[in-house]
């Protein structure tokens, strides 16, 4: 064993995890894509509420809703859940 | 427990910043996830969260990134409680050395079924015992799913898990379900309640009515798991309704012990029309799929039958304010 290891009193206590996973995009997960109508929409915010990735986000200053593609996986929990079935989950290349 | 009851509006909830952040690598359609970001929204000032080990730990925490935007501590499998029970006794003393000026300081551990029904019972029995003042949130999704969909003592009987395959031999997991709710209200603990996320208003208040209490709460939260039930990603939320409307997983809470219905259940004891049959929430699942074959519809019967019996017996004692 060579000199230069640390000894117990000199490493850190516990493991630290240092980068915000804000860092780590999901998006490349999906399938499909949630496509929100924007006539049907009544901004009654289930799905901000039941979305696992926090990926729709709801701007309170504007009064408007906001999909973050670089987070969904594509689950559909949302397009599901709608009330008034404003989201639907389609092909991003039907979406053309 | 302040006898103000905590007011809030939807667009209240939705804009308060995510402390669970976004970039978890938790399974598309997970309903666990959900839960804790919707238990992160009842805080109300510093909190410090601790988790035993589970699919909810292992998520937010791969090296080098993490989910928490709080202070977060993970030491092993069976002792999220042991560790809430230490960062509460570390609060008191340093309020009495005068370095915390905080009003209050809440912790809150969580744990998925396995870390709280079998391997953290004993440290969760303990810290309650003991009285120190936190709240322990059970995300329950009925089996060890993180190491390969391995049954625990809260998957319920009939579901086909990897150590309970069904086959020719056995149809599923034979055992019940472990009452863990009735476990803890043996404790004479001041505050526990179940809760589901597709009623989440239902929810973020138990919550927060948690975090209230001086001493030891408990909040069971039923969590659908898409990969080890074998279900649809989008049907999570669908699922953790069904559960509620077929009585699978009535949602109440006792305070001092004294039991009452939340609105979706009091809503089916009131008209009881209204109960699905536990047919409406097994279909579609891939671990009850064995069930619909003739030689196992008795086992559907058995379920039916359980669940009504449990149903009754929950009924009367919100009647007579018995736990």
């Amino acid at each position: 064993m060579s000199n230069k290891e640390k000894t117990w009193k000199e490493i850190s206590i516990a493991g630290v995890p240092p980068k915000s996973s804000i860092g780590f995009l999901t998006g490349d997960w999906k399938t499909y894509m949630p496509i929100r109508d924007l006539e049907k929409c009544t901004i009654c915010l289930t799905c901000v509420m039941l979305c696992p990735e926090g990926a729709i986000a709801f701007l309170p200053e504007k009064n408007k809703i906001q999909i973050d593609l670089g987070f969904c996986k594509g689950c559909g929990i949302c397009a599901n859940e709608c009330p008034t079935k404003a989201i639907t989950m389609k092909m991003p290349e039907e979406e053309e | 427990m302040t006898t103000q009851e905590w007011k809030f509006t939807a667009k209240d909830i939705a804009a308060k910043p995510d402390l669970f952040l976004s970039g978890h690598r938790a399974c598309a359609g997970c309903a666990p996830v959900s839960v804790l970001r919707l238990v992160m929204k009842a805080t109300r000032g510093p909190t410090i969260v601790t988790q035993a080990t589970g699919c909810m730990e292992i998520v937010g925490s791969i090296y080098p990134y993490t989910s928490w935007a709080l202070p977060w501590l993970h030491t092993a499998f069976e002792n999220a409680a042991a560790n809430a029970s230490g960062i509460d006794a570390a609060i008191k003393i340093m309020r009495k050395k005068g370095k915390i000026k905080d009003e209050y300081v809440d912790v809150i551990a969580i744990a998925g079924d396995g870390g709280t029904l079998d391997i953290g019972l004993q440290a969760l029995s303990g810290a309650v015992e003991r009285g120190h003042d936190f709240l322990f949130v059970l995300y329950d999704n009925e089996g060890y799913m993180n190491t390969g969909i391995q049954r625990s003592s809260s998957t319920p009987i009939g579901a086909s898990t990897t150590t309970s395959p069904a086959g020719s031999v056995i149809p599923g997991k034979l055992e019940k379900k472990k009452p863990i709710t009735e476990i803890m209200l043996a404790h004479e603990m001041e505050y526990v309640a179940t809760a589901t996320p597709y009623y989440w208003k239902d929810l973020i208040t138990k919550v927060r009515k948690g975090l209230e209490v001086e001493g030891p709460a408990f909040l069971h939260v039923f969590a659908p798991c898409p990969r080890g039930w074998r279900s649809d990603p989008a049907k999570s939320m669908e699922y953790s309704k069904l559960s509620v409307e077929t009585c699978v997983f009535p949602i109440w809470e006792a305070v001092n012990g004294k039991r009452q219905l939340s609105t979706p259940s009091k809503v089916i004891s009131l008209a009881p029309q209204k109960k699905k049959p536990v047919k409406a929430y097994l279909e579609g699942q891939g671990r009850f799929r064995h069930l619909f074959t003739p030689q196992n519809a008795h086992i559907i019967e058995e379920i039916q039958r359980s669940t009504d019996e449990r149903w009754e017996k929950l009924l009367q004692k919100c009647a007579s304010g018995a736990t």
